[in-house]
């Protein structure tokens, strides 16, 4: 195989070290510094990929992140990342890389025909294809379009690598260490700025270190250089390298995406960090990309922009042929043919499509020989390479022309400004016709907090390519003179439906001249609708050479001005980044925070089944060896009503309320009254929302005369807070209370059944007898030497005790318990025998009986609501037409007919169907369980008149076509006179 | 006292920076008039440091004063002195509006202590560790939860956070220390 390795220097390889990979199983050679692209030009192959739809070959086009053709998939197993671009992608050694989308091999791929069948596949193929018979789309044509499209599989199992973020704060963020980027940067460090200047590159200087030309009276890599020693030096400057501008977000969020270890793989070090950076002022320095040339056959592999040629010369001596045949519109193109004369590549002809090329560059290469036909254009011959090109009269419709035989072209359409991160946050562009591109409108840049812009532009990326607006190009020897381009959006301009059919816009998605036109013609006018209907510009490059050609096949063909016609949406991020970098750290353990109770360690080692509670994790149950959850559920139900449970109840909310306004306060949160309760008692109340619904419940205790402490559900807390907080803070400022969430200082544990009395008076050091402390009463002390507080408060309707100890002593007291109550056969209980307890008890729950749309009334708790009191929130709202609607559901206990447990949810029907045609609905379940202590299913539930119906049988149709049957009856099961509780 | 247990029962991790489970603290939580008189003499009494400014932490000879919030201290002391520095503020206070709370067990301070813990800090922390001056108080978050943040020299970091969460922070600080992450950036 040929060598297209140059003897030229490359400044980014080292030739002294090799590196082995392989490519689609095959063994390759590279060297040090090489990207996977370059590794195997120099090898002789350009073919890389093929294409999306019409599987046609490719090859690399650029030598960039701008890449739309050269993708691979690189690694193996939980390491594999599909859709890498190898014009970026660095070797390593053992590197696997392998091409995408063809089979079976890239040389040798049967999904090809799709190209002989381009006419039939045009744009929109596939609305206009498979619409018929509708049944089809699921089963057969979707999975058949899923299998065929799609660029590179998914990795399989879970991503090896880990990834992290990292938060930054600046003055100015510079994204763009090329010359105009280095100068804003250096010129705000010496304003004494907290810079920070960013590079996607392994290098800085930008495109100025490969095109030459000098910068203010120096070379630019010496002038780069310099500059860069000094921000170096400068403490208020952090400059990074392999770090991405990725996107702009308001307020100066800047995102920028760093490769740490990506050529490193099985390194112990994050593979990709996502930088979060605020940013006083954002400068996109991202410079312009070239722009491709829309001829027919633009696309076989050899086909590259003229400055990714120039790229591949100087920076890895490499070059995609021996013959290159340079087709341009501007005066910059003939830097590639120097770069290639200068090299030893053959240089076969300029095709210019001016009338003239008079520049100086033109002139230099004409100097050394080289013909340049004027006024001309292309087409590309070949197959899987580029074997030569016809010189066509740029004006006409393509037909005949000479052959010139070459192995690779380089093509120039002029460039283009990167607008990404300026647009991304609203920043609005400029058209500039003698250039033909969009380029940031400075009067009209994304806003900032203040008013003011907060993102501006400099050097190429502001359109200014010749940097002569930054004053960069002050040599002595003068700037050279360019002659203007000629913008070219097809070629030759005159070309029939068979050229402009081959004349490739959108390279990724295969949209093609014909393809925009023919959306054009059937009404997609509008440039989103375009982009959709052909799919241009919507792949992984998202469109970063097919934007401008694209909009200006559509403007042409709608009639209209490139500006009217407008460009599409930016978006971020600017190219792909991994989706583990934006998990960052967030995965495994840390996923998600997971809050633990004092006791959480203990509950752990018993194997308890976990059921999550906002973010805590409660025990479920404690299944024993051979128990399944629901026979643990009953055994610790009975446990608990025949002799003594227990329960971690500590991430039940605890919420201190002290000041002089404090009764005042919560009279008016809670429903009920709250200012009467007595120094060493308990109340349960009700917290409504402004509009009446009910939001949490709990028991309050008064600790002192200006102190409540108020207890609210476990999920509950941090929202009770908040409200309170609100309040206080926003509508009855004036009010003097002070409230403190002192939830996680406690560990609480509900002692519970006929034996929780003598199980703590064994413990010891307190009067707990019914005198003592009576039902719905608190008391300080000591239990088992440990300070605490004593609550006498049932949700399970028996004997009860929350004892509440320093969270630092949940552990001690728990074991104390477990000991001294083994006499009595004590058990711990999940919260599932907590429903099952207070179910039986017709106690209602948070979430079960309410759902952001019930209100008191509803549940029968009318008995919680003051009359006395002027107001609270919600009262006003509960004074609502439809909250004092007769016909609203209320609750009721359910009892099937023949014992068994309702469907959770399942609604009764009625008489009749609705407009829709749905069965009529009078009620539904909220809570249902199997009671073990009733020895039958029990159920909540809210029915039309319910308290009014008692003894009537519902029907509640079951999800599997049975239809259970259960009487209306009171939700009180068990010792309704609440005998048990009060002992 | 082996009736103490501490959330992380004294855990450590050491990465390129070294990250700990801190001695539990006796820490009262105080709201009031931050500006009265008496609530200076009852934060003196009991720690021997002046009323911090905003986002400031005082130190005396008996404890810290951390500013909170505009009406929030914390005090943190020595445990065993709790229950009578308690009643101390509360009775130097008991004629203005106010709220003194034991708070020492339901926070946990991870210590993190190296040459790069302002670096590992800013990979959990939108605060700018690069700027923070040791002896400013941050309440911020921390990954996904909430917590307090400052440190004491340019090498150690205090981190407080809920005793619940207090493994999860203790898992994503030690994450962010682990070797190979380094940043390099301050």
């Amino acid at each position: 195989m040929t060598s297209y390795r140059l003897t030229t220097p490359g400044r980014r390889i080292v030739r002294g070290r090799r590196l082995n990979f392989t490519f689609d199983g095959k063994p390759h050679e590279g060297l040090h510094g090489d990207t996977i692209a370059s590794a195997l030009m120099a090898g002789g192959r350009t073919l890389m990929g093929r294409s999306f739809k019409y599987h046609r070959p490719r090859g690399p086009v650029t030598a960039g992140h701008e890449e739309p053709n050269a993708l691979v998939g690189t690694g193996t197993g939980s390491r594999f990342e599909p859709n890498q671009r190898a014009t970026t992608t660095r070797l390593h050694e053992g590197l696997r890389a392998t091409s995408q989308n063809r089979w079976p091999t890239l040389d040798h791929d049967i999904g090809a025909i799709n190209s002989r069948l381009s006419r039939f596949l045009p744009a929109g193929f596939y609305y206009k294809t498979f619409t018929w018979p509708a049944a089809f789309w699921e089963k057969v044509y979707e999975p058949i379009i899923r299998r065929s499209a799609g660029l590179g599989r998914p990795p399989e199992g879970p991503d090896a690598d880990r990834y992290e973020h990292f938060y930054a704060h600046c003055d100015l963020a510079v994204v763009g260490g090329g010359v105009a980027g280095i100068a804003a940067a250096l010129k705000a460090a010496r304003e004494g700025k907290r810079v920070l200047l960013l590079e996607q590159d392994t290098l800085w200087g930008g495109r100025s270190i490969t095109d030459g030309t000098m910068m203010e009276g120096e070379a630019p890599a010496d002038w780069t250089a310099a500059r860069i020693a000094e921000l170096e030096g400068m403490e208020n400057v952090t400059l990074r390298l392999n770090l991405q501008g990725s996107g702009v977000y308001d307020h100066g969020y800047l995102t920028a995406y760093e490769w740490v270890a990506e050529d490193r793989p099985g390194a112990d070090a994050p593979r990709h960090r996502l930088w979060r950076i605020r940013a006083g002022h954002i400068i996109t320095a991202t410079g312009a990309i070239e722009r491709p040339l829309p001829f027919a056959g633009n696309d076989i592999p050899g086909v590259m922009l003229a400055s990714a040629v120039r790229d591949y010369v100087s920076d890895y001596a490499v070059t995609p042929g021996r013959r290159v045949i340079i087709v341009t519109n501007n005066d910059d193109a003939y830097r590639t043919a120097l770069a290639l004369l200068d090299a030893g590549v053959t240089v076969p002809l300029v095709v210019d499509a001016r009338h003239e090329a008079a520049g100086e560059l033109a002139r230099q290469v004409r100097d050394r020989g080289v013909e340049i036909a004027t006024a001309s254009g292309i087409t590309a011959e070949g197959g899987k390479e580029v074997t030569g090109v016809r010189v066509v009269d740029i004006a006409g419709n393509g037909s005949g022309g000479r052959l010139v035989r070459c192995d690779a072209i380089a093509m120039s359409g002029g460039w283009s400004p990167v607008p990404h991160l300026w647009s991304h946050c609203g920043g609005k562009l400029l058209w500039d016709d003698a250039q033909g591109f969009f380029y940031p409108d400075p009067d009209r840049p994304p806003l900032g907090a203040d008013g003011m812009g907060m993102v501006s532009a400099v050097g190429a990326a502001a359109g200014d390519l010749t940097l002569s607006r930054a004053g960069l190009r002050q040599d002595s020897k003068g700037s050279l003179t360019e002659q203007p381009t000629r913008p070219v959006w097809v070629m030759p301009e005159g070309a029939g439906p068979d050229l402009r059919a081959k004349m490739f816009l959108d390279y990724q998605n295969d949209v093609k001249v014909t393809d925009v036109q023919l959306a054009a013609r059937e009404g997609f006018v509008s440039v989103e609708h375009a982009k959709r209907y052909t799919t241009l510009g919507m792949a992984t490059d998202q469109g970063k050479l097919s934007n401008i050609n694209g909009l200006a096949v559509l403007s042409a063909q709608v009639g209209n001005s490139i500006p009217q016609v407008g460009t599409t949406t930016f978006r971020p991020p600017y190219v792909p980044i991994s989706m583990g970098s934006i998990a960052g750290a967030a995965r495994g353990d840390i996923f998600q925070p997971l809050r633990r109770t004092p006791l959480h360690d203990w509950h752990e080692a018993r194997g308890t089944r976990w059921e999550p509670v906002g973010h805590w994790r409660r025990p479920f149950c404690y299944p024993r060896a051979g128990e399944d959850p629901h026979a643990a559920v009953m055994r610790e139900v009975k446990n608990a009503r025949q002799t003594l449970g227990l329960l971690d109840a500590s991430t039940l909310g605890k919420i201190v309320v002290k000041g002089p306004d404090a009764g005042r306060f919560l009279d008016l949160l809670y429903t009920n009254m709250m200012s009467t309760l007595k120094v060493g008692r308990c109340r349960y109340g009700l917290m409504c929302s402004e509009n009446g619904f009910l939001m949490d419940d709990g028991v309050v205790a008064r600790l002192t005369e200006d102190t409540f402490l108020c207890h609210t559900t476990s999920g509950g807390a941090d929202r009770i807070h908040a409200h309170m907080e609100e309040w206080l803070q926003t509508e009855w400022w004036d009010m003097q209370v002070y409230v403190a969430n002192i939830t996680e200082q406690w560990a609480q544990i509900a002692v519970v059944g006929p034996n929780a009395r003598k199980v703590l008076e064994k413990l010891g050091g307190m009067d707990l007898s019914r005198d003592a402390l009576p039902f719905m009463a608190w008391a300080e002390g000591e239990i088992a030497g440990l300070p605490a507080r004593v609550f006498r408060i049932s949700f399970s309707g028996e004997l009860s005790y929350e004892i509440a100890v320093s969270a630092n002593h949940g552990k001690a007291l728990w074991d104390k318990l477990l000991s001294a109550g083994e006499e009595f056969g004590v058990m711990p209980y999940g919260t599932e025998a907590l429903h099952v307890l207070r179910a039986e008890k017709g106690f209602i729950m948070i979430g079960d009986e309410s759902d952001g749309t019930v209100i008191p009334q509803d549940l029968g708790l009318g008995w919680a609501i003051s009359k006395r009191k002027d107001d609270y929130i919600g009262k006003r709202a509960q004074e609502r037409v439809h909250m004092t609607d007769p016909k609203r559901w209320k609750l009721v206990g359910l009892q099937t007919l023949d014992g068994s447990v309702l469907p959770d949810g399942a609604y009764a029907v009625a008489e009749g169907t609705n407009e829709n045609g749905q069965r009529n609905t009078q009620g539904r379940v909220t809570s249902t369980y199997h009671s073990p202590t009733l020895g039958h299913g029990i159920a909540m539930g809210l029915v039309l008149n319910g308290p009014d119906r008692m003894g009537e049988v519902l029907d509640f149709p079951g999800t599997d076509s049975t239809v259970h049957k259960a009487r209306i009856c009171d939700p009180v099961f068990y010792d309704k006179e609440g005998a048990k509780q009060d002992v | 006292m082996s009736d103490l247990q501490s959330a992380l029962q004294g855990a450590r991790f050491d990465g390129y920076v070294s990250v700990f489970e801190a001695q539990p603290a006796g820490m009262i939580q105080l709201r009031a008039d931050l500006a009265e008189d008496a609530v200076a003499h009852a934060v003196h009494r009991a720690t021997g440091a002046t009323i911090p400014q905003p986002l400031g932490l005082s130190t005396g000879d008996r404890g810290e004063a951390l500013w909170m919030a505009p009406d929030e201290l914390l005090l943190r002391v020595l445990t065993d002195a709790i229950p009578e520095l308690l009643a101390d503020v509360q009775d130097d206070l008991r004629d203005h509006h106010h709220l003194a709370l034991d708070v020492s067990a339901m926070r946990t301070e991870i210590r993190v202590e190296g040459a790069a813990v302002r670096e590992v800090l800013a990979k959990v922390t939108p605060v700018d560790m690069e700027t923070l001056k040791p002896g400013t108080v941050r309440r911020t978050r921390l990954a996904q939860v909430a917590a307090a943040i400052w440190l004491s020299n340019d090498e150690t970091a205090h981190v407080l956070c809920f005793r619940s969460v207090a493994t999860y922070v203790f898992d994503v600080l030690s994450v962010s220390a682990r070797k190979g992450g380094e940043v390099g950036a301050f």
